[in-house]
């Protein structure tokens, strides 16, 4: 397959044949992790920056280790080390580094929309690692991923439930956006507060009880609750969240057998999850992690490696390709 | 009757062609258009429609402050060109128009940038800098020129400070304007709360942040049985309870602007800070609603609420960016797309953009009446310009109408009898 983006902004810029090709590729990169010698010179000679205006740890490790294994060189940023911190607004901080001439810029930024912002100004390619509210699509490539290696590609007739703070989670959207592209069910579980103006027109069901919720679900994905929301005036308290929301074990008697639980981490234990939940045998945290490596090598390689890529050549011919088309969750019911 | 100092020829007044005779700065009368004369400039009109000049009782011109975004000289020359006669402009300057040095400063700006106009009007700070904590001096403000007050863009959350203000603000005879908004409900929002704030995960300003607000002011007007006028009304259900106001005798009038008559919160898909604005873009419903409002009478007048900011400010991720769109140079251009469309009618213009707010700020009018300040523009509904930075006069390039081509442009313009371009 050609690689057709300049950019990874959306789960919704790609097709469901673009993700499965994204998971096979996965595949092939996962082999690479397992070897003594974790280390190919696949895109030896590129160069990536990894700018994380907002914090993160699990993504830009996963990220640094996807780009150095695969020999391309990476650079971290922080927006403390960086001129942001001087009061440099965003597009003059991304277009002196597009000045150093990167094959990609890998964003996080606290700020919805970012990322789009980033890939209608700059040449290289651009990967959203996470938007503000809106968009996390390599953490939903990952998800898929993890799911994929148990179940097949082909999610038709699964059920997967994602619970806790929808209304504030780039990973919820994006994992509505993917679970629904590859023809899984979805359903979603929160209080009213943090669930996002809109929902109701999303192709998933909505629960407010997660007992009802977890009934003949196959998968169930714990977001993690960010404790600002209790002072926002969204929640009592935690304990009563984690009485009401966090997932038990009662909660997975009424899932079909072999359930399978995720959570994209940081975990709160016993908030958002049962601790000693989190580490059962049904538990795929850990693979999540791996995974991401995994997909990252393979998202790496495709924007870096793909046959029409600009060398730094003119942006504007590339923004049509960069467009997301309507996403699902606005199709007319 | 002196003779004619300025016959405008062969223009289209409500469907015929006539000349305008003027003199002395005021509307002589409407004659036929051969009607011959020896004395006078002659400005031949070649058939284009004769309006008004327009009054926009909402912009922000910036100056004291803001110079780079706009300044005095720059927005009237954009008001000129839009075909704006006179404006109100907002106290939310730096300094705040608070006091009548500011507001003294304003009008000598205004009178040495455009000696001939177009007329500035400031409106006064409701509270000291604009914080909602203490009245402004009400009084000195009035003494200087201020035609009204408001704390547009900082809304007042106290009532009993907000009943304070229209109580003392009547006792000048001037009418206080109300940015409708509650700051709580509101806060953080960056476009209209829906479906598409959840689907591009920003934060939504819910609709209710700004009917809970008109339904607070109507509900005092009709207590105090005082006047109020409601800033930029944006939703259905702010029109309904100005509707239900109407009906009870309540003295409300309420204004919005083109951008809500033709625009929805999708225009923000792809995260378009040019159309961020505050109240935000909302629904297909709500611009139903506000258009059936508007050529009912519900909403009374048009505004632009003429809001220029600099590219750079506009060129951030939109939480970051600043509300505003910058309307005087596009606004009858939008109008008329509104007539085009069948929504409103030429007449509907001169009374939107004109007579009421004139009559609501007790400006002078021209109806074309002798006597009437000869206030007027002359505007070709068939020529087509593309709106891009270099056609803009103001210093704001930010509206959504960037590369888009729009119908009708004023060719001709005069206040008080006087040319200002042709």
């Amino acid at each position: 397959m050609l690689w057709p983006h300049k950019d990874l902004l959306c789960i919704s810029q790609l097709t469901a044949a673009e993700i499965l090709y994204v998971f096979q590729m996965a595949r092939r990169f996962a082999e690479i992790n397992t070897r003594p010698v974790k280390k190919v010179p696949t895109l030896k000679g590129k160069s990536v920056i990894l700018f994380f205006v907002e914090p993160s740890t699990r993504t830009k490790t996963s990220f640094d280790i996807a780009g150095k294994r695969l020999s391309a060189d990476t650079y971290s940023l922080a927006a403390s080390s960086s001129s942001l911190r001087k009061g440099e607004n965003l597009k003059d901080s991304a277009l002196t580094l597009q000045a150093m001439h990167p094959d990609a810029l890998v964003l996080r930024h606290h700020q919805s929309g970012a990322g789009e912002f980033l890939a209608r100004r700059l040449s290289c390619s651009v990967i959203n690692a996470g938007d503000g509210w809106h968009a996390h699509p390599t953490q939903a490539l990952l998800d898929g991923f993890t799911l994929s290696e148990v179940w097949g590609d082909d999610m038709t007739g699964k059920t997967v439930l994602i619970v806790g703070d929808i209304a504030h989670s780039r990973v919820a959207r994006s994992d509505v956006l993917l679970f629904t592209a590859l023809g899984a069910r979805v359903r979603i579980c929160a209080p009213r507060t943090l669930l996002p103006a809109g929902v109701r027109q999303w192709p998933v069901e909505v629960f407010a009880d997660l007992t009802e919720a977890c009934k003949g679900v196959d998968a169930v994905i714990c977001l993690r609750l960010q404790l600002e929301r209790q002072k926002a005036g969204l929640l009592p308290d935690l304990r009563e969240y984690a009485r009401t929301y966090g997932l038990g074990a009662g909660h997975l008697n009424k899932a079909n057998p072999g359930v399978l639980v995720m959570h994209p981490g940081p975990m709160n234990r016993g908030v958002e999850i049962d601790a000693a939940l989190a580490d059962a045998e049904n538990s795929l945290i850990l693979d999540q992690v791996s995974a991401g490596v995994a997909t990252r090598m393979a998202l790496l390689f495709l924007f870096l490696t793909r046959k029409d890529a600009p060398d730094q050549g003119d942006v504007r011919s590339d923004q049509t390709e960069s467009r997301q088309p309507q996403s699902p969750l606005l199709q007319e019911d | 009757m002196p003779g004619p100092d300025l016959i405008v020829r062969n223009v289209l007044w409500q469907d015929e062609l006539v000349s305008l005779w003027i003199g002395q700065g005021v509307i002589q009368r409407l004659a036929p258009p051969d009607e011959p004369s020896s004395e006078g400039e002659q400005l031949h009109g070649g058939g284009a429609l004769l309006l008004p000049g327009l009054i926009d009782a909402h912009v922000h011109l910036r100056e004291p402050g803001f110079e780079y975004k706009e300044d005095i000289a720059s927005g009237l020359e954009a008001a000129v060109r839009g075909g704006f006669s006179a404006v109100l402009a907002m106290a939310n300057t730096s300094p705040v128009n608070d006091s009548a040095a500011v507001t003294s400063f304003m009008r000598d700006r205004a009178a040495a940038a455009h000696p001939l106009g177009p007329r500035l009007h400031p409106v006064g700070a409701l509270t000291k800098g604009l914080a909602g904590l203490e009245l402004a001096p009400l009084a000195e403000l009035a003494e200087a020129g201020c035609v009204a007050f408001s704390n547009d863009g900082m809304p007042v959350a106290n009532p009993d400070l907000f009943r304070r203000a229209m109580e003392y603000a009547s006792d000048l005879g001037l009418v206080v304007i109300d940015h409708c908004e509650d700051p709580v409900l509101a806060e953080g929002a960056s476009m209209n709360e829906g479906r598409f704030s959840g689907l591009l995960g920003l934060k939504g300003q819910p609709v209710v942040a700004e009917s809970m607000q008109v339904a607070r002011d109507i509900l005092l007007a009709e207590y105090l049985d005082l006047p109020i006028h409601l800033a930029h009304i944006s939703c259905r259900q702010s029109v309904e309870l100005i509707r239900w106001a109407k009906v009870r005798g309540v003295r409300v009038s309420a204004e919005t602007c083109p951008h809500y008559l033709l625009w929805t919160e999708e225009m923000v898909q792809g995260y378009n800070t040019l159309a961020k604005v505050n109240p935000p873009l909302r629904t297909d419903d709500d611009v139903l609603t506000l258009r059936q409002a508007v050529r009912e009478g519900v909403i009374d007048i048009l505004v632009t609420d003429h809001a220029p900011h600099a590219d750079h400010e506009k060129e951030v991720p939109m939480d970051e960016a600043p509300n505003g769109i910058s309307g005087l140079d596009t606004a009858l251009s939008l109008s008329w797309k509104l007539v085009r469309e069948g929504v409103l009618s030429p007449q509907d213009l001169c009374a939107l953009w004109s007579a009421r707010p004139g009559a609501l700020f007790s400006l002078p009018v021209n109806r074309f009446q002798p006597g009437d300040p000869a206030d007027f523009i002359l505007f070709n509904p068939d020529l087509e310009w593309t709106v891009t930075p270099e056609t803009l006069r103001s210093k704001g390039k930010n509206t959504p109408c960037l590369g888009q081509t729009l119908p009708g442009r004023v060719v001709a313009h005069g206040i008080a009898g006087k040319i200002l371009f042709s």
